[in-house]
């Protein structure tokens, strides 16, 4: 048992653009990897169940829950994290500006989900209704904000890239 | 009013980091040659440790130390601290009973923990904890209140006689059985206050280090307040949890993913690492999973109120009394006495004028997890009380809900109102703003939409609450302002910020009090290093006491300026003025920057003896007084009669939280509490089996408010200034909590009242709707 735990697997992976070759413990899931390994603490741990969605990361354009997410399953895979949103040059992207902007977050523990789940609702939908909103940001627990300025963000954040696109036409 | 005076709904300056993921939580700080630490728990609500063998965990891989009571007492770390418990009705206040960090030879709740395993990872550190094997005797538990009040019941505490911590009560009892005598009628209401999880998504966590060379300790834990968890851990408060003097300990709080009161706390875990890190030599992490946090995080509320109000044909309120049970739990947590009776008792009266009121409370122990303070701290349970005993005796008399509460308001030139419970109310307009949240809710038309979803088998219901909360007068905030040589103000706070946003409210208050930029602004909370002393994050205070005193201190600052800037302009003190963040000699145009005599407060020729270097200025302030913000809650919901299911159809808040300094983050408070209130009305319990076991530990079983669970809310505010602080503020942080739960549970009552239905205990679940309709149906038939 103890010698299948240290079994590693040799894995690539991009996290955020950035290639990492890593030998991964078969066991270690991709919120260690990132937390302790590659020290990037943006994903958060709230309960290593996957119901509270403070460590989510987005893998191949889908959001996941990375406690939940054996990391050595993850070859060639694309990862990108809260701190992935933040663009080369520094700029907020739509969703955290409108995040910021509309005083979504309190703690903001549960930032990484909001934020994660948000970009990946506006890709696939750039209006979307509140119900839609809701569902959206359902896999995410947050106890400071009763979710009202959580959902008036996703909003503001849909405005925001709409805004952006027809500038850039 | 400047730019970022009151009123400005000025962008969060934490967020920068929050968005972007730099934030800086406990479990995100980690130090070079850390170990890790793991916590076996009893899986016992009740039994003797007969002993612990410790030998094979001592021998596993990785594993550094392993410890158990009798270690942590041979070094000093006695006993988890308790504040003061409340004198019960002979006078005599008991002690609280002995608390070990880990358990000494009896565990009484589940999850309490037995010992604590450091290694080199946290994976060794948990698989070694399952290797300690401990030989436990089990004994009977309780954990229901009125079980452990009964006869023959399991015995926590040899000295805590029938499981009954004290007796305690309030009022005035011969007052008020006279008034009781002089009713026409009484209404009575029983109603349990369920027990919640308080759930922050941040678990609690810990990293303790210890430094050889100058003896000194560091405790790096997410917390409501590191000066309270410094006092209670080297006894300058209460009794003593480990044998460290105060200036050899160094608390620092991070960033905080959520208090809610539970972070208040000195909790076991931080104490062994405290103790594990000088053994071992290293720093020792721990980090709480979700279960721990089930587990041994304080819960909240857990009362079970028998209520009655007197009143006279008219609809008059004459008096209340309420007996109470309030869990305290296993143990006594620190604040856990005062929350089922100092904290909350005084508020029963509500914002109704009354004669006479009396309280007794018995305060049980019992065989689950301490209970304290979360959100609200017992003014919401008396709120519950209060704003059901209300709706109920709306319906028994026939008068309306409003007309009602109309009828009882303490009246707006009454002020200032000192309650039969010695409240002493500063300010309000009741029935003003319940008026304007009827207007918004359209009150007059809910009979017609009743009707109307009626037709299509839906029951429709109306809640009101008019909830009114005290906020945490008492000791000042502590404030120290300075200005560097490029005039740059830093800000040194006793409070804490929780994400309630404190960074930016106090940069805001600063800045424009100086009249500079936000940007000039930087505040500091949480270090006991860097902060002399602090009260922290509690009582929805950090506006009215840390507010006003950075004010204060900013003007006080001005004032030091002013001496240096007469030396610096060669004018008279007098003859300066500040304005526009520089001081000015009156009639001229001669001036200097903040910036400039900072810069000179540096230079010995201009800076008078009583001025420091950088315009460090302190200010003593007198105690602060409490603040009653209030307001009207109206939730209209829609029952399917088929499933128990709860649509919400509209709920309206109008609130008076006093003076507004930034609606943006005010509206976060208040809707953030509104919604746990409606977590606890209608989906949240922690639910104890008749053994002790906690059933549900986890987010799979322990329902948590959602996106897609909470309605919307129309908030509003009527800004009527406290008279109790300079910024006219009124707490902001728990009163959407108070608010909410009665008005929810109102709204399903009134729903299911056409069935006859007039009780339905929280959580009201699907279920326990259905069950009610189905009961009616059946009795109907």
């Amino acid at each position: 048992m103890e010698d299948m735990l240290e079994d590693t697997v040799l894995v690539n992976l991009r996290i955020n653009g950035k290639l990492h070759e890593l030998e991964i413990p078969a066991h270690k899931s991709l919120l260690d990897l990132l937390r302790d390994d590659l020290n990037m603490t943006g994903t958060h741990m709230g309960c290593m169940t996957g119901h509270c969605g403070a460590c989510t990361v987005s893998i191949d354009g889908r959001v996941a829950k990375s406690c939940i997410t054996l990391a050595a399953t993850l070859g060639r895979a694309k990862i990108t994290t809260i701190e992935g949103l933040t663009q080369d040059d520094g700029e907020l992207s739509p969703v955290q500006q409108a995040f910021w902007d509309e005083a979504g977050f309190q703690c903001a523990f549960c930032a990484p989900g909001m934020l994660m789940c948000t970009t990946e609702l506006l890709d696939a939908n750039p209006d979307p209704s509140d119900a839609e909103i809701e569902t959206a940001l359902a896999g995410n627990l947050c106890r400071c904000t009763g979710y009202q300025s959580l959902r008036r963000a996703v909003k503001a954040a849909a405005k925001l890239k709409q805004n952006t696109r027809e500038a850039a036409e | 009013m400047g730019k970022f005076g009151m009123g400005q709904p000025i962008r969060r300056i934490e967020d920068q980091r929050f968005v972007t993921g730099t934030g800086h939580y406990t479990d995100d700080v980690n130090r070079p040659n850390q170990t890790w630490m793991a916590v076996l728990r009893s899986p016992y609500a009740h039994a003797d440790v007969k002993s612990i063998d410790t030998t094979a965990a001592k021998n596993a891989g990785g594993v550094l130390g392993v410890f158990v009571n009798e270690d942590l007492e041979a070094a000093g770390f006695s006993d988890m601290p308790a504040d003061s418990i409340p004198p019960g009705s002979d006078g005599n206040a008991p002690e609280a009973p002995h608390r070990p960090i880990l358990a000494k030879d009896r565990v009484r709740y589940v999850g309490e923990p037995v010992a604590v395993v450091v290694a080199e990872t946290l994976a060794q550190a948990r698989d070694a904890s399952e290797l300690i094997d401990v030989d436990y005797g089990e004994r009977p538990a309780v954990a229901d209140m009125n079980a452990a009040l009964a006869e023959g019941a399991p015995q926590l505490f040899d000295e805590v006689t029938g499981n009954l911590l004290v007796h305690w009560s309030m009022g005035d009892k011969d007052a008020t059985e006279a008034a009781f005598a002089k009713a026409d009628k009484v209404i009575s209401i029983d109603l349990v206050n369920n027990r919640i999880a308080p759930t922050a998504i941040e678990p609690r966590g810990a990293l303790a280090e210890y430094d050889s060379n100058s003896d000194r300790y560091t405790l790096t834990t997410g917390s409501q307040g590191s000066h309270k968890l410094r006092e209670w851990i080297t006894g300058k408060k209460g009794r003593k949890a480990a044998d460290i003097p105060v200036e050899k300990l160094r608390v620092i709080c991070p960033d905080v993913g959520g208090g809610f009161g539970m972070k208040n706390f000195l909790f076991n875990e931080p104490l062994a690492a405290l103790f594990a890190t000088k053994v071992i030599g290293r720093p020792v992490k721990w980090t709480g999973d979700r279960t721990e946090s089930f587990l041994n995080d304080t819960h909240g509320r857990d009362q079970i109120n028998h209520a009655e109000l007197a009143i006279t044909n008219e609809g008059r309120f004459l008096a209340i009394r309420v007996s109470s049970l309030g869990n305290v739990g296993a143990y006594i947590s620190q604040f856990g006495a005062m929350i089922p009776t100092m904290a909350g008792c005084g508020m029963l009266c509500g914002c109704y004028d009354i004669e006479a009121a009396h309280v007794d409370v018995k305060v049980t122990m019992t065989n689950t997890t301490p209970v304290d303070a979360y959100r609200g701290a017992g003014r919401p349970e008396a709120a519950y009380v209060m704003e059901r005993l209300v709706d109920k005796t709306a319906r028994e008399t026939g008068i309306a809900a409003d007309a009602l509460r109309r009828l009882n308001f303490i009246k707006p030139d009454a002020f200032p109102y000192t309650t039969p419970l010695g409240m002493p109310y500063d300010s309000g307009e009741y029935a003003k703003l319940m008026d304007l949240a009827m207007n918004r809710a359209d009150w007059a038309g809910f009979e017609k939409r009743r009707r109307e979803a009626a037709r299509k088998g839906k029951l429709r219901g109306l809640g009101m609450s008019y909830y009114i909360e005290a906020c945490g007068g008492g000791p000042t905030e502590y404030a120290r302002l300075s200005v560097d040589k490029n005039g740059k103000v830093l800000v040194k706070s006793g409070s804490q910020n929780n994400g309630q946003g404190q960074e930016t409210t106090f940069s805001q208050l600063t800045a424009e009090t100086l009249g500079i930029e936000m940007d000039d602004v930087e505040v500091r909370m949480g270090d006991t290093d860097d902060i002399e002393q602090g009260m922290g994050t509690g009582g929805s205070r950090a506006l009215a006491a840390g507010g006003s005193s950075v004010v204060t201190t900013a003007e006080a600052l001005i004032e030091n300026g002013k001496k240096i800037a007469a030396n610096l302009l060669e004018a008279a003190e007098v003859d300066i003025e500040f304005k526009d963040g520089g001081f000015h000699i009156a009639g001229t145009d001669r001036s200097a920057s903040l910036a400039g005599v900072a810069k000179a407060s540096f230079d010995d020729s201009l800076r008078p003896d009583d001025v420091e270097p950088g315009l460090v200025t302190v200010v003593e302030q007198p105690p602060v007084a409490p603040t009653f913000p209030n307001g009207c809650h109206l939730c209209e919901i829609e029952i399917d009669q088929d499933t128990g299911e709860i649509e919400f159809i509209n709920y309206v808040i109008e609130d008076d939280i006093g003076c507004i300094l930034n609606p943006l983050m005010l509206e976060g408070q208040i809707l953030g509490g509104a919604g746990q209130g409606v977590g606890q009305a209608l989906y949240e319990e922690s639910v104890y089996d008749e053994s002790g076991q906690l059933v549900n530990g986890s987010f799979m079983d322990y329902i948590m408010p959602r996106a897609d669970n909470v309605p919307l809310f129309d908030f509003h505010y009527t800004e009527v200034p406290s008279p109790s602080n300079r910024l006219g503020a009124k707490g902001a942080g728990e009163a959407g909590t108070i608010g909410s739960t009665p008005a929810v549970a109102n709204a399903v009552i009134d729903a299911l009242s056409p069935l006859d239905v007039c009780d339905i205990e929280m959580p009201m679940t699907p279920l326990k709707i259905w069950q009610a309709i189905q009961r009616a149906a059946t009795k109907a038939a």
